[in-house]
């Protein structure tokens, strides 16, 4: 008897033995929260569905990639497979060596219409390592109820820094990037010169002294959650975040909460491939990036958050929530109605000064 | 009777040995050297017992940290990818010339044909960006324009992009041409070097890390003072109630102290904001205008009120273990020879209770210089501290050398303050329990 049982799990051993070879693990990392969780319904589920071998790991790391991915290199033990960082953490990966230098129109599906995966991205493809998914854009969201507005609400980003017809305190992020640019465009530098000013001294200056004027009711934010729940409590009366985030106040939890689209700032978000990944592994990160990366996949995320899709065949498929039912296209970003004024973040110039503007910002916050 | 025996003995051995002569074991070596022997084994066999403990301390923590704070001044990146460069601009001064030789140039292209290769130029330029702003996209254009160079290098170089062409692009390379650098630790004390070599403090409006070092020990001190004015009573209490109710009371003090810091911080958030709880107390009870609630949180009064709590029990659990051992008797004795109440307390209690003064507030003190989660969550900005922005570095700006180097002098200041407290209190008159 005893010796039939051990017979068995034996065999069972051996059977398990090659099946258990043949699933792939798949490292997912990106940046929790409602956005993980668009990325799971709208890519990783169905994914799932047509592929049992692959087991994918969600890790919600997003924000140290940079960090952690230099660590990993350094040890040479890539833990990561495929990483969701934002357009400039991409350009420094790539350009530290970090991330995998990827030819789009092997690596990516064409568009339903033929058109090459390079064509349909267009200008999303921000450097060789980046593949794009989303635009999403960091504006400002502010309070429908404050008494002391009499009334009016904000319609330029210039407003923001309007603290005699709308005061309350304001919540911006904790960085130069963003804040100097909308700073300099309220004190009137045209949209074209603001890199040339910027690259001055004397423009840094110009930017934190048109800052001064709001400093002492400005709340810093370093994670995107902040200004949400800030406004939700009436903390802030205005404050600047990414357009996820507010149309969830706004939409889902219904707080009486509007955007102001005015000058938003667009960036791209996508998936880099880790330098070092093994060999063993390409098939599978391939064809997962392949998968989630077409015109089907990247308009289905919409569904489910309220950020662009980065191709432009996706933007007619663009459809409603999957569960307010509300139309999701004039929440985006890209919406017509909603890009008359805006910024798009200069990746290069800020790949250059950034330490250096960093240490002047730091050292005028600190202060 | 056994001590006189030994004295005997003793008495024995000296009388029986001629004077001059050492003394001996049984075997006839000298007992020196044969006690020293036998010792050295016991030794090498308690040595043996920690071995595995020390072997790894030594590999999961001093190697790793030496390997991190040794980044403070290492600068190879550029020695190893540019070695031509280096060599080449080894006697070139901007004094002798405006510009190196052609050498200098030919030896760029040469260097960069293999960097490309090796897919290692921009990093080079990020290492280099940190000094001077600009390498990163010049390396990065390089990357693109140096294959189509043919003819003259220096000609092909500064037609390619015109930074070539001045002094300071060459100046910048051929000091962060060694093995070494002190750069990371000039930036760590808002220092710079000026073009001709002199050094210099930083522009006014940049300098910020002697600031923070210096706010970052304010705080930490206020912070100190501040758990020994609290924690000091309740200490006294729980040390001298009766057992039943300074249990009740010692729970108190530890609930907090096994809850996670995370879910403390954000207590104080709720409480402290603006709209929080105690605004709206005020508010309610009329002391506060609606329109003028009081700021609390996200700035200095933020970080001491979360931290004066989260540290609370580092000071009240040494200061404790040492009230219990003084004996209540002491006071009573005083009392009943006339002293008063406070001429007894202060007079015999409170320097009996000074090695807990020391041990809690040299554990605080130490433990808020170097904090880090909660002046990030509810520091604003006037309330962060120096490990804020080491932590900036590693996760944001991957300026490891810069973090590597702040974190080496924030070791350096916790060591003198040590060695300081040692010299003026004496570390043994410290008592943990």
């Amino acid at each position: 008897m005893l010796k039939k049982m051990m017979a068995g799990a034996a065999l069972a051993g051996l059977m398990a033995g090659p099946l258990a070879a043949q699933t792939t693990d798949l490292t997912i990392v990106s940046w929790g929260g409602a956005y993980s969780n668009s990325q799971n319904k709208a890519y990783h589920e169905p994914y799932a569905a047509q592929n049992a071998a692959v087991k994918i790991i969600n890790d919600e790391s997003s924000s140290q990639a940079v960090a952690k991915l230099r660590a990993m290199n350094e040890a040479g033990n890539i833990t990561w497979d495929v990483v969701d960082v934002e357009g400039p953490d991409s350009q420094r990966l790539c350009d530290e060596g970090l991330a995998m230098r990827i030819d789009f129109d092997d690596w990516l599906a064409p568009a339903p219409d033929g058109a090459t995966a390079t064509a349909d991205f267009g200008e999303a493809l921000i450097n060789e390592c980046f593949i794009p998914q989303i635009v999403f854009s960091t504006t400002f969201g502010y309070r429908t109820d404050v008494a002391a507005w009499g009334g009016k609400t904000p319609t330029s980003v210039c407003d923001v820094f309007d603290l005699a017809t709308f005061p309350g305190k304001r919540s911006l992020e904790r960085g130069p990037k963003k804040n100097l640019e909308w700073a300099l465009l309220c004190d009137g530098v045209a949209k074209a010169d603001l890199y040339d000013v910027l690259s001055t001294p004397e423009g840094v200056q110009r930017a934190l002294a048109k800052l001064d004027t709001i400093k002492p009711e400005t709340i810093w934010w370093t994670a995107g959650a902040e200004t949400p729940q800030r406004l939700a409590d009436g903390e802030v009366v205005i404050g600047s975040t990414y357009n996820g985030r507010l149309f969830a106040v706004i939409e889902e939890q219904k707080q009486p909460v509007a955007m102001l689209w005015d000058y938003q700032v667009f960036d791209f978000d996508g998936w880099i491939i880790p330098t070092g990944v093994p060999e063993a592994k390409m098939p599978v990160i391939k064809d997962y990036i392949r998968f989630a990366t077409d015109t089907q996949r990247l308009a289905d995320q919409a569904k489910y958050i309220s950020y662009g899709p980065a191709r432009a065949s996706s933007a007619p498929l663009v459809s409603t929530h999957a569960e307010l039912g509300i139309e999701m296209a004039q929440h985006m970003p890209t919406d017509p109605a909603n890009r008359g004024n805006i910024l798009v973040n200069n990746i290069e110039w800020w790949a250059d000064n950034q330490d250096e503007v960093e240490a002047v910002f730091q050292a005028w916050l600190a202060r | 009777m056994a001590e006189i025996t030994a004295q005997a003995i003793t008495t024995q051995a000296i009388t029986a040995q001629p004077p001059a002569g050492p003394l001996r074991a049984a075997d006839g070596a000298p007992l020196k050297l044969s006690l020293a022997r036998a010792q050295r084994r016991g030794k090498l066999r308690a040595f043996a017992l920690v071995a595995p403990l020390l072997l790894f301390v030594a590999l999961t923590f001093i190697a790793p940290i030496g390997e991190m704070l040794f980044r403070s001044v290492e600068n190879q990146i550029v020695p190893d990818n540019m070695p031509r460069t280096v060599a080449a601009l080894a006697d070139w001064t901007s004094e002798t010339a405006p510009l190196p030789s052609d050498a200098a140039f030919a030896a760029v292209v040469a260097d960069f044909g293999e960097m490309i290769e090796a897919r290692n130029h921009t990093r080079v330029g990020q290492r280099l960006n940190y000094e001077a702003s600009g390498f990163s996209s010049l390396f990065r254009k390089m990357g693109r324009e140096i294959p189509r160079i043919a003819g003259d290098p220096r000609a092909g170089l500064i037609e390619a992009d015109k930074a070539w062409g001045q002094t300071d692009t060459w100046v910048t390379l051929k000091r962060f041409s060694g093995n070494y650098t002190p750069a990371y630790f000039l930036s760590a004390v808002d220092l710079t070097r000026t073009a001709d070599g002199a050094i210099v403090q930083k522009p006014e409006n940049e300098r910020i890390y002697v600031y923070l070092f210096a706010r970052t020990m304010w705080i930490s001190l206020l912070i100190t003072v501040a758990t020994l004015l609290l924690g000091y009573p309740i200490a006294y209490l729980l040390a001298t109630l009766p057992l039943r109710t300074s249990n009740v009371l010692m729970i108190l003090v530890l609930l907090p102290f096994w809850t996670s810091l995370l879910v403390r911080t954000s207590a104080w958030i709720v409480l402290l904001q603006q709209q929080g709880v105690i605004n709206d107390v005020l508010v309610w009870l009329g002391l506060v205008a609606n329109e003028a609630r009081l700021q609390m949180i996200f700035n200095q009064t933020g970080t001491m009120i979360a931290m004066t709590h989260i540290l609370l029990p580092f000071m009240i659990l040494p200061l404790y273990s040492v009230m219990k051992t003084i004996p209540p008797y002491y006071v009573r004795a005083a009392k009943s020879l006339g002293a008063t109440n406070w001429t007894a307390f202060w007079r015999v209690y409170f320097p009996q209770s000074t090695p807990g003064i020391g041990a809690g507030a040299i554990l605080v003190f130490i433990l808020s210089i170097g904090y880090y989660i909660t002046p990030e969550l509810v520091g604003g900005t006037s309330g962060v501290f120096i490990s804020n922005r080491i932590a900036f570095h590693i996760t944001n700006s991957l300026n490891w050398g810069l973090a590597a180097a702040l974190a080496t002098l924030l070791l350096a200041l916790v060591m003198i303050l040590y060695w300081l407290y040692d010299r003026l209190v004496g570390i043994d008159n410290v008592k943990l329990g």
